[in-house]
This record gives C-alpha cells, sequence and structure tokens, in this order.
C-alpha cells in the first residue's frame, strides 16, 4: 500500500456521508433517510455518551460472557508445522457466536431511543438468535426475516428464535436467501418507520449501519490485541477471518489497520469453486455496485442484475460485503482469499478432531484457509483466526454432507 | 422546455390533472410492452413510468416484486428496456416517457453511457428509487446536460429542509410517495395526502404527483383533486399478471381500468 494508515485517519471514516472511498454511502427511498440520519445523529452522541457506553461494557461482560479467551491451539500448530495458531473463541459468546456483541449494541441503542418494535434478517440464524435473545433481555418485540431455503437449512435455529419470543417470516422471494431476507426486512422498515429498529447484523447496509455494527465488533480486536501482547509478548503476524457481509473480520481488523506488521487476511466462500461461479466470494471475484443501500463489492450479471449464490454455510451465502471491505481491499490493506466448501468442512472436521472445537461452517472456512497460511510461515509467528462462531447449528447440514440421516 | 414540462403545463392550462401509469418493462414479455404503452396513451396517459426490472426491487411490495421476476426471466436489460422507448417513440412523439427503477443496472450499464442511450431514445425523466439527490453527484450533472428530468421522491417521513433540498434537485414534477410503506399495499389516507401535498407546494414550485395506493377511480379523483397528477401501479401491474395469457384481453383490461380515472380526473375541472 501506498501510505501508512494512521489513527487519525482511520478515525475520519467514514466520512460525513458514510462513504470509506468511493465505497459506502445511503442508497436508499427517501422514506427511510430521515430515520438514517436521525439515527446517525443519537449514535454519535450516545457513543461519547458515559453512561450509554459503561451499560454496554456491563451487558458484554456479564451478559455476554466477555472477554472471551485467546486461546493456544498447540496440536493445531503442531499438526500443521508453521506459525502457532491461536484461536479468539468468539464462538464461546452467549448464543453461541459474536454476533451478539452487535445485537445487545444496538438493542441498547433502541431502548435509549424509545423503540419498542425491534426487526432483524437472518442467514445462518445466528444474528436472528442473538436478535431474539437481546429482545427477551429487553423486552422488545422482535420479528425476524429469514430466506425461506435457510429456514429448512437452520431449523435448530428457526425453533431457538420462536422459544425466545420472536416472530419468524419465511420469505419466498427471489433467492430465498440471505439477500431476500434483507429485501424484506427493508420493506418492513419502510411501512412501519415510525416504531421500529431495525437491528443489521453485519456490516453492509446504509450509513450509519457499517461504521456502528463496526464499533460494537471491535471488541474482538480490542482483546485480541491486548491479550496477544500479555500472552505472547507481541502483535500476531496475521489474522484470519470468515468474511460473508464481513462483520466478525471488520470487528478483528479495525483496532489493527495501523499497525503495518500485521497482515489481514478475510477469506470468502468458495463454493464449489471460483471457476464454476457457484460461490460468494465478490471480494475475490464481483465488481463494484449498489446493494441494500451502500455501493461495495457485488456478485451480479452484466445487466446489473445481483447474482444468485452458494456456500454450504448460510451465513456466507450472501452476493455483497461490507463497503469498509470493499475499500481495505482497494487500497490493498487487507487480503480477501476464498476457500471452497470442500476445504472448509476439511477444517471444519480438523479443528474438531484436534482441538475439541467444533467452528460453525462460517468458521471453518477461516480455520481452512489459516492451516494453508500457517504451514508457510515461521515457528515464531503467530496467526490468530477468528472463530466467530460455534458449529451445533450445522450438525444437521454435516450429517446431510456425509449422508447420515440424524 | 421539457416534454414533461410542456406537458404538465399544457394541462395545467386546462385544469386538469396528469394520469401516469406506471407498468414494469418486459412483463408479462419484452415483446408486449410497446404495445401495452400505447394502449395505456389510448386509455387517457399523460405520461408513462416504464419500470426497468431489477432483481433486489427493495421498495416494492409482491406485486411489483412478481412483474419484475416475469421480465428477468425473459432477460429483460436496461439497454433492451431503452429499446422499447425507442420503438414507441416511432409512432408516439409527444408522450413523455420516465424510467423508474434501482440505480444497480445504470450504474452496471456506465452513467454516461446510459445517459447517451436514453436521450437517443426518446426519455424524458430517469426516477431512481434508491438514489437520493445526496448520492447524485456523479449523475445528476450527465441528465442536466442532456435535458433529461431527474425525478425525486418525497414520503411523509421527509423534513421540510429536505423538500427544499430535493426540489432544488429535481426537474420535471416531483413524486410524493403516498404513505410509508412499498407499493401495493392500501394505507393511503386522502385527508393525510391533501395537507402534505399542499404543505409540498408551499415548498416548492414544481408540479407535485402523488403515487402508491391509487387504485381506483374513486382514489384517482380524491387525491387528483389535491395534486397535479396521480400515478398508477400495481393495480395496473396486477392486471397483468391475471391476464398475462391473452395479450388482446389484457389491453381491453388495462383499459377498463385506465379510462374511468380519466373520466374520474377530468370530471373534476368540469
Amino acid at each position: 500500500m501506498s501510505e501508512k494508515l494512521t489513527e487519525e485517519m482511520l478515525s475520519a471514516l467514514p466520512d460525513a456521508r458514510g462513504h470509506f472511498g468511493a465505497f459506502g454511502g445511503r442508497f436508499v427511498s427517501e422514506t427511510l433517510m430521515d430515520s438514517l440520519m436521525t439515527l446517525e445523529k443519537e449514535y454519535k452522541m450516545l457513543k461519547n455518551d458515559p453512561e450509554f457506553q459503561a451499560r454496554f461494557d456491563k451487558e458484554l461482560a456479564d451478559y455476554v460472557g466477555r472477554p472471551t479467551p485467546l486461546y493456544f491451539a498447540e496440536r493445531l500448530t503442531r499438526e500443521t508445522g508453521g506459525a502457532q495458531i491461536w484461536l479468539k473463541r468468539e464462538d464461546l459468546c452467549h448464543t453461541g457466536a459474536h454476533k451478539v456483541n452487535n445485537t445487545i449494541g444496538q438493542a441498547l441503542l433502541a431502548s435509549f431511543l424509545g423503540k419498542k418494535r425491534i426487526i432483524a434478517e437472518t442467514g445462518a440464524g445466528q444474528h436472528g438468535v442473538a436478535t431474539a435473545t437481546v429482545c427477551a433481555r429487553l423486552g422488545l418485540e422482535c420479528h425476524v426475516f429469514m430466506g425461506a431455503e435457510d429456514v429448512q437449512r437452520q431449523s435448530l435455529n428457526v425453533f431457538r428464535m420462536k422459544l425466545l419470543g420472536a416472530e419468524v417470516h419465511a420469505v419466498e422471494s427471489g433467492t430465498r436467501t440471505l439477500k431476500d431476507a434483507m429485501n424484506d426486512a427493508m420493506r418492513d422498515w419502510v411501512s412501519y418507520v415510525d416504531e421500529t429498529f431495525y437491528i443489521i447484523g453485519t456490516v453492509a447496509g446504509p450509513h450509519p449501519y457499517p461504521m456502528l455494527v463496526r464499533d460494537f465488533q471491535s471488541v474482538i480486536g480490542r482483546e485480541t490485541r491486548r491479550q496477544a501482547l500479555e500472552k505472547t509478548g507481541k502483535l500476531p503476524d496475521a489474522l484470519v477471518a470468515c468474511v460473508g457481509g464481513g462483520s466478525n473480520a471488520i470487528g478483528m481488523f479495525y483496532p489493527f489497520l495501523s499497525d503495518e506488521s500485521v497482515q489481514l487476511y478475510g477469506v470468502e466462500a468458495g463454493g464449489l469453486g471460483i471457476e464454476t461461479g457457484k460461490h460468494a466470494a465478490p471480494l475475490c471475484a464481483g465488481r463494484p455496485g449498489v446493494l441494500h443501500g451502500n455501493r461495495t463489492y457485488l456478485m451480479e450479471d452484466e445487466n446489473g442484475q445481483i447474482a444468485g449464490t452458494h456456500s454450504v454455510s448460510a451465513g456466507l451465502d450472501y452476493p455483497g460485503v461490507g463497503p469498509e471491505h470493499s475499500w481495505l481491499k482497494d487500497i490493498g490493506r487487507a487480503n480477501y482469499v476464498s476457500v471452497t466448501d470442500d476445504e472448509a468442512m476439511e477444517g471444519f472436521r480438523k479443528l474438531t478432531r484436534v482441538e475439541g472445537i467444533m467452528p460453525a461452517l462460517e468458521t471453518a472456512h477461516a480455520v481452512a484457509y489459516a492451516i494453508k497460511l500457517a504451514a508457510t510461515m515461521d515457528k515464531d509467528q503467530t496467526v490468530v483466526i477468528n472463530v466467530s462462531g460455534r458449529g451445533d447449528k450445522d450438525i444437521n447440514t454435516v450429517a446431510k454432507l456425509e449422508g447420515i440421516e440424524i | 422546455m421539457s416534454r414533461i414540462e410542456r406537458t404538465l403545463e399544457a394541462l395545467k392550462g386546462q385544469g386538469r390533472k396528469a394520469l401516469i401509469p406506471y407498468i414494469t418493462a418486459g412483463d408479462p414479455h419484452p415483446d408486449a410492452t410497446v404495445g401495452l404503452m400505447h394502449t395505456l396513451v389510448a386509455a387517457g396517459a399523460d405520461i408513462i413510468e416504464l419500470g426497468v426490472p431489477f432483481s433486489d426491487p427493495m421498495a416494492d411490495g409482491p406485486v411489483i416484486q412478481l412483474a419484475c421476476e416475469r421480465a428477468l426471466k425473459h432477460g429483460t436489460s436496461l439497454r433492451q428496456v431503452i429499446a422499447m422507448v425507442k420503438e414507441f417513440r416511432t409512432k408516439d412523439s409527444e408522450t413523455p416517457i420516465v424510467l423508474m427503477g434501482y440505480l444497480n443496472p445504470m450504474e452496471a450499464m456506465g452513467y454516461e453511457a446510459f445517459a447517451d442511450a436514453a436521450v437517443d431514445a426518446g426519455v424524458d425523466g430517469v426516477l431512481t428509487v434508491d438514489l437520493p439527490p445526496e448520492e447524485a453527484d456523479d449523475v445528476a450533472p450527465l441528465f442536466t446536460e442532456r435535458n433529461l428530468d431527474a425525478i425525486f421522491l418525497l414520503s411523509p417521513t421527509t423534513t421540510d429542509d429536505r423538500i427544499r433540498a430535493i426540489s432544488e434537485h429535481s426537474s420535471g414534477y416531483v413524486y410524493y410517495v403516498s404513505f410509508n410503506g412499498v407499493t401495493g399495499a392500501s394505507k393511503i389516507n386522502v385527508d393525510e395526502v391533501a395537507s402534505r401535498v399542499d404543505h409540498i407546494h408551499k415548498l416548492t414550485a414544481l408540479p407535485v404527483a402523488v403515487g402508491f395506493g391509487i387504485r381506483d377511480a374513486h382514489t384517482a379523483a380524491a387525491v387528483g383533486r389535491v395534486s397535479d397528477g396521480v400515478i398508477v401501479g400495481s393495480v395496473l401491474v396486477d392486471t397483468i399478471a391475471r391476464n398475462q395469457a391473452d395479450n388482446d384481453q389484457l389491453k381491453r383490461a388495462l383499459t377498463d381500468l385506465l379510462h374511468p380515472m380519466r373520466e374520474a380526473l377530468d370530471g373534476l375541472s368540469s
């Protein structure tokens, strides 16, 4: 990259209109503009409000269970035979994934703004569960939009959401996956904009969402930075995280952006292989466009119609990506790579058998790439994998792939 | 003066209100669209809003979503939609055409290439649902230079400052969305619309057309009474869906729907 990212430059992004370089922004219909501008203004005030921050920190500690451990994967390191592999254990968060860091933040925001009706979109169901959970915790009405295809793939999480008191709306339009769930969530939001707070689960969507989701998830990277210094006496050499919309990755990367020595790797879903076109890797194989309120890398056809995606993991099955990742790609600060469904399954099995930690299929993409990467590095170097979620929700998918009936 | 401005000015001079039907290009089939446009004009349309199909129409309800899916099944692209307008113009040089859709197909084609092709084909205005004026810095000048009217939305949630700012960026007319919701819903409250449009008229000199929730002659007249024009979309698109098997029957059904609206609107001035 041409110039060093200073703290000052980073704190100026996104700019006043929500842009990260050429990406981001606020591309929505007029009805939502006032709500987004109000949210931005209120969030900027609350961000510096000691009462709000103290409440957020307390929820992260006592409800989410933070800090999560930074764990040395000793056997995996030995088997891989390269750099030390460390795991940031977001799978140990309440509800089993990093998603709750953001949902508790946004639900508190909703409460401070006096909004009682919460909506959310979900792919794998982790964000839906995390939203339903904090709504139960704070006594808020909760509606979750989920593609009908994902409702099938993730029936366990659908049941969890219902137990938590949420209403789950199966979305039958389009490709019946995450992007269509997001379309319907936005349609609901436009219809009930005065009383509704939309808890977006990833760092995409219109400004200020990519910024506020990043801020709430940055606790991952801040803890990792401190823990790495404590446990290894230095910053990690590489960070690896899976990227669908990219919330766990940005949460891990953001506090390290100005640390030039730390290499950042975002791992997209290569599906059946980039060359087959059946994947969900817009940063690796897409081009910039506008969807869901922001300009970012997208998977689309030559006419600008959004392309169908494929991934074994529902949480990565999305044709777009957070705009800050698009910017980090274009300035060369982060590397974006992909692994296939098969490689991810291999990563899933490996971590399960060697460390006794069953990762989510999303996370398994990061595991698979990190193992390849660590093997090329020296023994005194360190790689941190963000273990964004646990794999219990995926056992049905894994069983099916192995031809086993549960 | 643009074709849209001329049309609206002439109507105003006659004390009449604009009837602006919307259909999705390529629905039910790309070959049918130009014929349907002529049918709309014959039934009393003053301006046509021609929808550009998009895979993810976030501001639309199920009726227009399905129309987009039907059009995309036949591969209807933005370039093809522009070609339809060109063909329409060989028989109709009077009726203004506004392309209505989402930003990404335009971005994929390239803004300059789009603007050139649109003007060449005889398109008069462009309404991009997910492009607020704040994000239109790159696009708007390309339209202005070519005399393409940029039409923006106003909604019940738009503040006075924004109404003024959006009007500054607009030409032709502004499109007032009658309620918070998606196309095809039936939440319209005519009294609320009347007071909002009255208020918007105080903040801008542009004509105000009202869309969302206009389903029949009765709602058309009620909204026409308080605005400069009415936009009719989902009820037409639903008619297309229900009569897609028989093109002649479809044309009759569209005429039967639109013609009473025309009469009801014209009845306001007599």
